[in-house]
C-alpha cells in the first residue's frame, strides 16, 4: 500500500501527538459523592462522548425519569451493574486533550472499596479524592487519602464536589481545605491540590465557574494537564528485572544474547558497569536494543533488550544492577500488605510471591500491626487478615528476591501474594524494610 | 532524560505484557485477524521477541466470509515475518456439525466463532490466547483485566476477576483453565492509528477508500457479495468507503469516505463524531449487552 510509505507533508489534526505524554489517573468514591457525574462531566465537556454513545444516555436517562442528561450513565459497565445501580470494579477509561492522554482508572467505592482503590492507585500518578462539599472531610475521605498515600500516589487532587449545594461558599472551602491540609500532613502527602468544583453543572472541572470569583486556583482538568510527573521516576538506582532471554541462534544472530526487560529504575546507557543478581556476577552493558535500533541511553518504562559485554549467566527473574547502589537481596521482608481476598489468612499461611519477574514461596510469619482505617493508627495485631485489611506483616522467603523499599521505588518495592491452591491473586505488598 | 510520549509508554507496557505472557504460560497463540488491532500486536510482538522467533504462533479464527483483501494480507504478512500461522476454520466446524450456520439474510458467522475459537484452544493446547480488544471499544471491556482469566468452558465471570497490580501480572492457571491477554488494552482506536502512522505500518487495502458495489441496511453500507444475503429491495450501487473495523462481511460495515492515505484516515478517525463499533459493528448493535453476554460464553 503505498499510503504508508508517503512521507508525511504537515500533520492533519489527528495526527498530532498530546504534548504531555500519558497521565495514570485513580478516583475513587462512593455511589453519593458525585464520581461518576465528574468523570462524565471530564468526558463530555473535553469532548470524548461520541454521538451515538450521548443519544444512548439521553435514552436512558429519560426511560429512568432522570429529569437530565444523566452524565454517570456513561461510566456504567455492565449489565448487572446497572440493574442494580452498583458499580462491581474498576474501570479503566481513555481520553485526551489536545495536551495529554489520561488513562483512568474508576474504583467503585462500596463495600471493597480498599481492593479496588488499591488496584487503581497502583499504576497512578495522580489520585483524584472527591469530597462532598456539605460533608466536608469524612471517614471516607481519610481512607481514600490514606490508601494513595500507602500506594505512595505522587499526587493528590482533592475535588470539593458540590458547591453549588453550599451557595459556592469560599469559606466553606477554606474551612474544608485546611482539614485537607491537615489530613495531608499527617499522611505523608507532599503534593495535594485542592478544587471547588460542581459537577453536575460543570464548574471547574473542564470550563471556569463564573459562580466562584474568589477561586483563582487552576481548574480540575486544567490541572491534571499540567501535573509534572517525569521527575517522580527519573531518579532511583539503575534496575532491570530480566524478563526473557533472547536467544535465535539463527544463521544471522548465532551468538546474539540478549536480555530483554522493561527498565525498573535509573538511566542505562551502553558502558554502565552492571552487577547480576542474585548470583553477583560482575559485567558491563555492550548495547542497549530495540527492534528500531540501538539506543544510547534509555529510561523508566522503556522496554528494551540489553546485550552484556561479557558472557555471564542470566536468566528470568535475575536483576541487573548498579553495582554501586544495589538492590538489597532478601530472604525476610518487613511490609505493608493488604488484604483482597474473602478468605481470611492467618500466620503460618503458605503463599506464592510475585516479585518484579521472579517467583518465590512466602510463609506469613506475623502480622505485626494492623491499621485501623478510622484514626489511621497503627493498631494491635490480630490473629488473622480479613477482606480488605490493611497490615504490618513479616514474610519468609523460600528464595531471595532483589527488592528495594517501595518508599524508594515502586517498581522494585511492590509485589502480589497467591494462593497456590485457587492461584488467585489475594495480597498487595509494599516492603518497607528487608533482611538476608 | 527523554520525555516518552504516550504512544512509547503504551508501546513499552504491551511488550512487557507479551513478554511476561511468553514467559509464565506454556503454550500461548496470538490471535490474528487481519484487523488493524491485531496488525498492531504482530508489530509490537516482533517488538518484544526479535531478533528472536516468536515464542507462540499467529492463529485466525476464519469465519469464511472474510474481506478477500484481508484474507490476502493475512497471509502474506505472516510469510513475511516469516511467523507459522494456523487457520482454525468456521467451515469445518460445520462441516463437522459442531455448529449450525444460520441461514437469511440476517445470518451471520460472528457467533460461529466462539465454538470454533474454543475447540482449536483444545486440540492445540493453548493455554493463553493474545488478542488485540480494547477497553475504549465498548463498556463491559472497560472493567476487564489485561490478564482475563477464564474457567474450562472459556468463560469470564466479572465478578471473580483477580485484581490486577502495578505490572505484576498473575498468569496462573489450572489444566483446562485459559488466560486471554490484551496487551493494547489501554490503547483507544486514536492511538492504534496514530500507532500505525508513526510506524509506517502496511494495512490491507479496505482500511482506505476505494470503490465498492454496497448496499444499505439498518443505516450502514455493506459490501454486496455472495456470503451475505439481501432483501429484494436492498439494492447494491456503487461508492467510494473505507472500512473502519475488519470483521466478517455479514456483520461489518464501511463509512463513505474519500480519505486514500493514513494521514487523511487519522485526520477522519480523529474527527470522528460516532464510536467505531457504533457506526461499523452491527454484533454489536444487537442488544444493550451484547458484547457482555458473548464474552461471558467464551467469545474473545
Amino acid at each position: 500500500m503505498s499510503a504508508t510509505s508517503d512521507p508525511v507533508n504537515g500533520a492533519p489534526a489527528g495526527t498530532t501527538i498530546a504534548e504531555r505524554g500519558l497521565l495514570r489517573m485513580v478516583t475513587c468514591g462512593s455511589v453519593d459523592d458525585g464520581k461518576s457525574t465528574l468523570i462524565g462531566r471530564l468526558l463530555y465537556d473535553s469532548k470524548q462522548v461520541l454521538a451515538d454513545q450521548l443519544a444512548h444516555i439521553e435514552e436512558t436517562s429519560e426511560r429512568r425519569g432522570d429529569g437530565y442528561v444523566n452524565l454517570a450513565l456513561l461510566t456504567d459497565g455492565l449489565r448487572a451493574e446497572r440493574e442494580q445501580g452498583i458499580t462491581i470494579d474498576v474501570a479503566y477509561r481513555s481520553f485526551v486533550t489536545p495536551r495529554r492522554r489520561f488513562l483512568l482508572a474508576d474504583a467503585p467505592g462500596h463495600i471493597q472499596y480498599t481492593r479496588n482503590m488499591v488496584t487503581g492507585a497502583s499504576t497512578a500518578d495522580v489520585a483524584i479524592v472527591l469530597v462532598d462539599a456539605r460533608h466536608g472531610v469524612i471517614e471516607q475521605t481519610r481512607r481514600h487519602s490514606a490508601i494513595a498515600a500507602i500506594l505512595g500516589t505522587p499526587h493528590v487532587v482533592v475535588a470539593v464536589n458540590k458547591m453549588d449545594l453550599v451557595e459556592f461558599s469560599q469559606a466553606r472551602f477554606e474551612e474544608i481545605s485546611r482539614d485537607l491540609e491537615a489530613l495531608a500532613a499527617r499522611l505523608g502527602i507532599k503534593d495535594q491540590v485542592v478544587v471547588p468544583i460542581a459537577a453536575l453543572h460543570g464548574d471547574n472541572v473542564v470550563d471556569r465557574s463564573d459562580k466562584m470569583p474568589w477561586y483563582t486556583g487552576p481548574v480540575l482538568l486544567e490541572h491534571l494537564e499540567s501535573v509534572e510527573v517525569d521527575g517522580d521516576h527519573a531518579a532511583g538506582a539503575r534496575r532491570f528485572p530480566v524478563q526473557w532471554v533472547i536467544r535465535p541462534m539463527s544463521d544471522e544472530f548465532h551468538d546474539y544474547r540478549g536480555f530483554a526487560g522493561q527498565i525498573a529504575g535509573g538511566v542505562w546507557s551502553p558502558g554502565d558497569e552492571v552487577v547480576v543478581l542474585p548470583s553477583g556476577k560482575r559485567t558491563t552493558v555492550a548495547s542497549i536494543d530495540t527492534l528500531d535500533g540501538a539506543l544510547a541511553s534509555a529510561h523508566f518504562p522503556q522496554s528494551v533488550t540489553m546485550r552484556l559485554a561479557d558472557n555471564v549467566d542470566v536468566a528470568r527473574g535475575d536483576m541487573l544492577a548498579d553495582p554501586a547502589a544495589p538492590p538489597l537481596v532478601a530472604r525476610e521482608l518487613e511490609a505493608t500488605i493488604c488484604w483482597m481476598s474473602e478468605r481470611p489468612v492467618q500466620p503460618g499461611a503458605r503463599l506464592a510471591i510475585k516479585h518484579t519477574t521472579r517467583w518465590a514461596r512466602a510463609i506469613l510469619e506475623e502480622i505485626v500491626s494492623v491499621t485501623d482505617m478510622d484514626s489511621l493508627a497503627e493498631g494491635p495485631s490480630t490473629s488473622e487478615l480479613q477482606l480488605n485489611d490493611i497490615a504490618r506483616v513479616r514474610l519468609r522467603l523460600s528464595e531471595p528476591l532483589l527488592v528495594d523499599p517501595y518508599a524508594e521505588s515502586r517498581a522494585t518495592g511492590a509485589f502480589i501474594l497467591t494462593d497456590e491452591a485457587t492461584n488467585d491473586t489475594v495480597a498487595a505488598g509494599m516492603i518497607i524494610r528487608a533482611s538476608a | 532524560m527523554t520525555h516518552l510520549s504516550h504512544l512509547d509508554e503504551l508501546e513499552a507496557e504491551a511488550i512487557h505484557i507479551l513478554r511476561e505472557v511468553a514467559a509464565e504460560r506454556e503454550r500461548p497463540v496470538l490471535l490474528f485477524s487481519g484487523g488493524k488491532d491485531s496488525i498492531v500486536l504482530l508489530r509490537l510482538a516482533e517488538k518484544a521477541f526479535r531478533p528472536g522467533r516468536f515464542p507462540f504462533p499467529v492463529m485466525h479464527v476464519d469465519t469464511g466470509h472474510n474481506f478477500p483483501e484481508v484474507t490476502e494480507y493475512r497471509d502474506r504478512r505472516v510469510k513475511e515475518i516469516g511467523e507459522r500461522l494456523i487457520v482454525a476454520s468456521v467451515q469445518e466446524s460445520i462441516d463437522k456439525g459442531r455448529v449450525v450456520e444460520q441461514t437469511g439474510p440476517r445470518a451471520s458467522r460472528n457467533q460461529l466463532q466462539t465454538t470454533t475459537l474454543l475447540d482449536a484452544i483444545i486440540e492445540h493446547q493453548f493455554d493463553a490466547a493474545i488478542g488485540g480488544a480494547r477497553r475504549d471499544e465498548e463498556r463491559a471491556r472497560a472493567k476487564e483485566r489485561i490478564f482475563s482469566f477464564r474457567d474450562d468452558f472459556g468463560q469470564w465471570n466479572p465478578r471473580a476477576q483477580r485484581p490486577e497490580l502495578w505490572n505484576l501480572y498473575n498468569a496462573k492457571i489450572r489444566k483446562g483453565e485459559q488466560i486471554r491477554v490484551f496487551p493494547i488494552s489501554n490503547w483507544t482506536e486514536l492511538d492504534v492509528w496514530q500507532y500505525i502512522h508513526q510506524e509506517s505500518i502496511e494495512l490491507p487495502s479496505i482500511y482506505f477508500a476505494h470503490q465498492r458495489e454496497v448496499f444499505k441496511r439498518d443505516g450502514m453500507l455493506y459490501a454486496a457479495s455472495d456470503v451475505v444475503e439481501r432483501f429484494p429491495d436492498e439494492i447494491p450501487f456503487e461508492a467510494t468507503v473505507r472500512f473502519r473495523t475488519v470483521g466478517d462481511m455479514s456483520c461489518t460495515g464501511g463509512v463513505l469516505s474519500t480519505a486514500s492515505t493514513l494521514e487523511s484516515v487519522v485526520s477522519e478517525i480523529a474527527a470522528t463524531r460516532i464510536s467505531e463499533r457504533g457506526e461499523t459493528r452491527a454484533d454489536d448493535r444487537a442488544s444493550e449487552a451484547a458484547m457482555e453476554d458473548r464474552k461471558r460464553v467464551g467469545y474473545f
